[in-house]
């Protein structure tokens, strides 16, 4: 009895302790938002480089009701999800095929160790000259953020995969596809997934700025027009449409990771 | 009485011979792990390995599973009937996939042989309530204690039914109460079919417990010491066996001869 009301007090305590966390979460940014309102009504900063919330607001209400907001925010999204799956996929099968075999790990290891450090913004003026104005240049750009991260960690996964899980798979006969479905994939999947999380930062940085440079919409092409008119307000639309995506996609791919992985031990 | 056997060719009543090794070397570089060790293995008998820590009894079981390969020397694992599976493997420690649910943990080698879905359904189900598992089919690995998880490795490998059943040290992981609950356990399952088992352990007390033969090994490099057989009748009770005056003789045999190996492999 008394050891199952000790449990049942631990756990009222760690469901109390989550929600307070949670509460925080959610405090920091809107207590940020009430003092810099509070700053810009007071002047205590510049309004022309950091306007009131409230202008901001006003701002992103007028560009939703004119539709540049909306229109500008799915092709940035499309482009987003299309990057993702032709970077993400070839780097997931590459990745864990580089950790099952030492050959081929040997072979690719030392192109991406070489490429991987060039900062991927750097070669956005050649990604442009081979793949032109069009939708495909902003595709591939948010492809090649997420190809590596995702590359990377799939083969540390596969790695780290404790060798009596592959003794077992040989003992019970499974051949090179079931090896791979049943032990190489799931045993490497929570690092895959921090890939998939590091990537998806990546490619959303990536995605503004060659939007900015060449392209004629979308969520960069509204920041950077907003700068050559000088309409600091629709600016910060931007900026915060940016935030936001982010923080969805962050929110989504956790809880994908918990649909994925149900075998990681709740922390 | 413990009674010696002489040679390492003679089988018990007769009954088929199901693993021959012969004149068996095997070298890790410049370490000789196992050397000329010949043995004969019937049908249906419970074979138990006992030997000091490195004396290569692992190694040995890793060569009858076709994990490592032989120096020297010949291993022969009878055919079998057609559509059973030769063996099944029981590693040491955790090695239940940690991604599977008990349920599909113990239907793995069942899924990787293609069986069809029902007798999946009906073999898991059945090795399952056999092993005392039937309620926590749904759970992951992570919300099981250590004795449970190592029930679910030997249903993995029962369910399995191959003709053989290798069995590298399953229970030295586990506190002495699991470990005796788990030998009853794993005698009262293997009683109901006799398949041919190779038991592999370092506890004198385990071998006399479960084994029909033990096969005692020198250290470093392992070769045959003593082969004996155990004469306690089946079905046994790992409790009333230790009362048995004969229990504490064999067990004292057994370490009079194991002393001296296992002083040498400390030197």
């Amino acid at each position: 009895m008394s050891a199952i009301a000790m449990t049942d007090i631990g756990e009222t305590r760690r469901i109390a302790a989550r929600r307070r966390d949670r509460l925080i979460s959610v405090g920091s940014p809107i207590g940020l938002l009430v003092a810099w309102e509070l700053a810009a009504q007071l002047h205590f900063i510049d309004v022309r480089f950091f306007p009131a919330p409230s202008s901001i607001v006003r701002a992103l209400v007028i560009t939703a009701e004119t539709g540049e907001l909306l229109d500008n925010l799915a092709i940035s999204l499309e482009r987003l999800v299309f990057g993702f799956l032709l970077g993400g996929v070839p780097a997931l099968v590459l990745g864990i095929v580089m950790g099952i075999s030492r050959p081929i790990r040997a072979f690719v290891d030392p192109l991406i160790s070489a490429t991987y450090p060039i900062p991927k913004s750097s070669i956005l003026p050649l990604i442009l000259l081979i793949f032109g104005l069009g939708e495909m240049s902003k595709v591939v750009m948010v492809a090649i953020g997420v190809f590596y991260p995702i590359a990377i960690n799939a083969t540390a996964g596969v790695l780290q995969i404790n060798k009596v899980y592959l003794d077992v798979g040989k003992s019970f006969k499974a051949g090179r596809w079931e090896t791979f479905r049943t032990i190489a994939l799931p045993g490497a999947l929570p690092f895959i997934m921090t890939g998939v999380k590091l990537g998806a930062g990546l490619g959303l940085i990536l995605i503004a700025i060659a939007e900015m440079v060449g392209a004629k919409s979308g969520i960069g092409y509204m920041i950077w027009s907003a700068w050559e008119t000088f309409s600091v307000e629709r600016m910060y639309v931007g900026l915060f449409v940016i935030a936001i995506i982010g923080f969805v996609m962050t929110l989504g791919l956790n809880e994908l990771e918990r649909w994925l992985i149900p075998w990681k031990a709740e922390t | 009485m413990a009674h010696p056997v002489e040679g390492g060719n003679l089988t018990r009543g007769g009954a088929a011979v199901k693993i021959r090794i012969r004149n068996l070397h095997k070298h890790f570089g410049g370490l000789n792990a196992i050397e000329d060790v010949s043995i004969d293995i019937a049908e249906g008998t419970f074979f138990v390995i006992v030997g000091p820590s490195g004396c290569g009894k692992t190694t040995l079981l890793r060569i009858l599973g076709g994990l490592e390969q032989v120096t020297a020397g010949t291993v022969d694992l009878a055919a079998s009937a057609r559509g059973r599976p030769q063996f099944s493997m029981v590693f040491q420690g955790d090695s239940i996939f940690p991604w599977m649910t008990v349920w599909d943990n113990a239907a793995y080698g069942l899924k990787m042989r293609g069986a069809p879905r029902a007798e999946i359904d009906a073999t898991v189900g059945q090795w399952l309530e056999r092993t005392g598992l039937t309620r926590f089919a749904k759970l992951y690995p992570h919300q099981l204690s250590g004795g449970m998880r190592q029930r679910v490795s030997l249903a993995r490998a029962f369910a399995n039914d191959p003709e053989i059943l290798l069995m590298d040290e399953p229970f030295s992981a586990l506190d002495e109460q699991n470990k005796t609950i788990l030998q009853q356990e794993l005698l009262r399952i293997w009683e109901a079919d006799k398949k041919t088992v190779v038991f592999i352990t370092h506890s004198v007390d385990e071998a006399v417990t479960l084994g029909d033969r033990i096969m005692v090994m020198t250290a470093s490099p392992g070769r045959t010491k003593t082969l004996l057989d155990v004469p306690f009748e089946r079905p046994r009770n790992v409790l009333e066996l230790r009362h048995d005056p004969r229990y504490g003789e064999i067990v004292y045999g057994i370490w009079g001869q194991l002393k001296d190996e296992v002083e040498r492999a400390r030197v």
